[in-house]
């Protein structure tokens, strides 16, 4: 009885839910059906069935070696920003030192700054290193952007932990680096792996520094798809976009899993 | 566990922890404000008094934790002040357990006997022992959130012990249960602290906890230790107004002293009582300056008001109102009204033949002039 007014109500709300949804997700999965087209165009509705796009990217160099030049950027991006943003965390979550939250704030503008000038200030800078083009500028420039979501993260994980536990361990005789392996560490370590997680994503599939680090001998799949793009309209792109779609998502999953992680109080 | 310590037990002469002249400022808040404190070798020692007085705050300066703001920590004869926490060989049993929770009951016992680079073999045995010195063989490989808030709490207090610290420090360790397993675990602490000849400092701010299981208690009041000494101590000579109201029941009788001979007398027109000559000397106190008489309720007895004038020497009396009487199965406690309008409390044996008081009568109390302790009144 209560119910009957709220039915209606609550119908909306559905809908309106729905349609939300819908106009988020529509312009990212409609090019899961465009990957499977039998025409040679890129169009919607697709035309047929066919894998072919698929066998094109993985045989064609040029994707593979975007695939294979993503990859490790992104994984070297993920290891060397969770070991920077994790430190980051700790020194601005447990340090007290003057200037600390200016730090704070400097370690996380990536977050803020926009892309395009970050991208023209690295540039810059990069080539007059002689670094611009290399797997290792891209690499710290990824890092760069990546940090943040580390930091955020791992902080997180870090003001929810009980203080009194490291010092428990302190007063049963751990110096402070035994401290961290043995007991920090492991209790932050959701954090640290959501953190390395984002990390990777954050790198997989930037685009705007990568466009202004890498050059021809040197590109990352992304950027791979953009010089695509504008040159053939080969539905090649849609499956690959599908490919990047699939890591992400599942990075994503993963990161959702390592989360419900936390160690049981 | 295998006897006794290298350090417990050994030079029994040295303190095992020596506090002078300790102080702890947060911001301009005085939390320790100048506390002096020696722990003999094998002591119990428990901090006591009310919330905010400074004694988490003191035990987390022993362990290192927090850094004093002025005076100094002994351990063992040596000054901790430049210790980190990890080299200072004390163990401290926390109110919150702070057991890890990513380790196994056994694990968390073997940390400290890893962190000092026992042997494998012999860091088993060693947990072993601990297990069973807390009974809870067997439970070894429970995680902590498989384990009741006594069996955590036992945990912890084995992790604590395993090492054979120089110190043992516990901070309300037993606040966070209830009243029956609270007093199960007070015996089961003492004897093992006492079984190992373990040097303890014990915070806790339930009075019954400290008389139970300590040597002697400090009392704790705006970071200054108010009076240290034994239970007994506490209970029958408190040194101020504060001790004698913190511990136990009290009756106070607010006056003025004026000495006579080796006594005096405490006078509150028109009444006036008898204080003993040890009483008068421990408080030490000018003439004419305002003071308390302190009774305990058992030291009370009712008399009718009829009694008369007829007292024997060596008896102090107090006319007062019967508000209520209680009875507590082998005991009957009286509460009533004083002249000046202050609460009195009088605890009878029952078939003590005292007098059968009902709510309403006019009564007298009276005590031996011996049992009533004179304290300065720092209101008065
Ligand atoms: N980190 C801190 N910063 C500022 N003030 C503090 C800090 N720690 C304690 N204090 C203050 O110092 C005083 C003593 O605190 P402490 O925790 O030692 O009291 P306690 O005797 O242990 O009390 P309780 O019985 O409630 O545990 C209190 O007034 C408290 O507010
Ligand atoms: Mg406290």
């Amino acid at each position: 009885m209560t119910d009957s007014w709220r039915q209606p109500r609550r119908l909306l709300l559905l809908a309106l839910g729905a349609l939300t949804v819908f106009f988020l997700m529509a312009p990212t999965l409609v090019v899961v059906p465009m990957s499977v087209t039998a025409s040679n165009a890129l169009t919607f509705p697709p035309e047929g069935f066919s894998t072919r796009w698929y066998e094109k990217m993985l045989t064609d160099p040029q994707w593979s070696s975007g695939f294979v030049n993503s990859a490790q950027v992104a994984f070297l991006t993920a290891v060397l920003a969770t070991v920077l943003g994790t430190l980051a965390a700790l020194g601005t979550v447990r340090g007290r030192f003057p200037g600390k939250s200016a730090v704070n704030a400097l370690v996380l503008s990536p977050l803020i700054v926009p892309v395009i000038i970050i991208a023209i200030g690295m540039f810059s800078l990069f080539v007059r290193w002689k670094i611009s083009g290399s797997i290792a500028g891209l690499v710290l420039a990824h890092t760069a952007l990546a940090v943040p979501f580390v930091v955020i993260n791992v902080a997180t994980s870090l003001r929810t932990i009980d203080r009194n536990l490291e010092l428990a361990a302190m007063n049963l005789g751990a110096d402070p680096v035994r401290t961290f392996r043995r007991v920090t560490l492991p209790l932050i370590l959701p954090g640290v792996l959501a953190g390395g997680l984002f990390a990777f994503i954050t790198s997989w599939d930037e685009v705007v520094v990568s466009i202004f680090l890498t050059t021809a001998r040197f590109r990352t799949l992304p950027v791979e798809m953009w010089e695509q793009v504008r040159q053939v309209v080969d539905p090649t792109v849609a499956a690959v976009a599908t490919t990047l779609l699939a890591v992400t998502t599942s990075l994503l999953l993963l990161v959702l899993v390592v989360r419900r992680q936390a160690p049981a109080r | 566990m295998s006897a006794r310590s290298r350090h417990w037990g050994a030079a029994p002469d040295r303190p095992a922890l020596a506090l002078r002249n300790l102080s702890k400022v947060f911001g301009d808040v005085p939390a320790v404000d100048g506390v002096d404190l020696e722990v003999r070798q094998g002591e119990f020692i428990t901090l006591l008094g009310p919330s905010g007085s400074g004694k988490t705050t003191t035990l987390r300066m022993i362990a290192g934790f927090t850094l004093q703001s002025g005076g100094t920590i002994e351990i063992d004869g040596v000054d901790m002040g430049h210790v980190p926490p990890y080299r200072r060989d004390v163990g401290m049993v926390f109110q919150n357990y702070a057991l890890f929770p990513h380790m196994t009951a056994a694990e968390n016992i073997a940390f400290p006997l890893q962190m000092r680079r026992v042997g494998r073999p012999e860091i088993k045995r060693r947990v072993a022992d601990a297990l069973g010195l807390v009974k809870l063989e067997g439970l070894g490989q429970r995680y902590p959130r498989q384990l009741s808030g006594g069996q955590q709490q036992r945990i912890a207090f084995a992790r604590a012990v395993v090492f054979n610290p120089r110190l043992l420090l516990m901070d309300e360790p037993l606040g966070a249960l209830d009243k029956k397993l609270r007093e199960a675990l007070q015996l089961e602490v003492m004897h093992i602290s006492r079984q190992l000849g373990a040097t303890v400092v014990y915070v806790t701010h339930d009075q019954d906890e400290a008389l139970v299981m300590s040597d002697r208690i400090a009392i704790f009041s705006r970071g200054r230790i108010e009076q240290l000494g034994t239970g007994e101590d506490l209970y029958e000579r408190p040194a101020s107004l504060f001790v004698a109201d913190f511990i136990g029941e009290s009756n106070i009788l607010r006056g003025r002293f004026e000495p006579a001979g080796d006594g005096g007398w405490l006078v509150r027109d028109p009444w006036r009582w008898q204080v003993g000559a040890a009483a008068a000397a421990r408080a030490s106190l000018e003439g004419g300056s305002a003071a308390a008489l302190v009774v305990r309720p058992e030291r009370l007895r009712i008399v009718g008001v009829d009694a008369g004038p007829g007292l024997a020497t060596g008896v102090n009396a107090v006319d007062a109102i019967v508000r209520d009487v209680l009875y507590l199965g082998s005991m009957r406690k009286f509460e009533l009204v004083l002249p000046d309008g202050n609460a009195a409390v009088v605890r009878q044996q029952r078939g003590g033949g005292g007098h059968e008081g009902r709510a309403g009568d006019r009564v007298r109390l009276t005590w031996a002039v011996d049992d009533g302790v004179l304290v300065a009144d720092p209101h008065g």
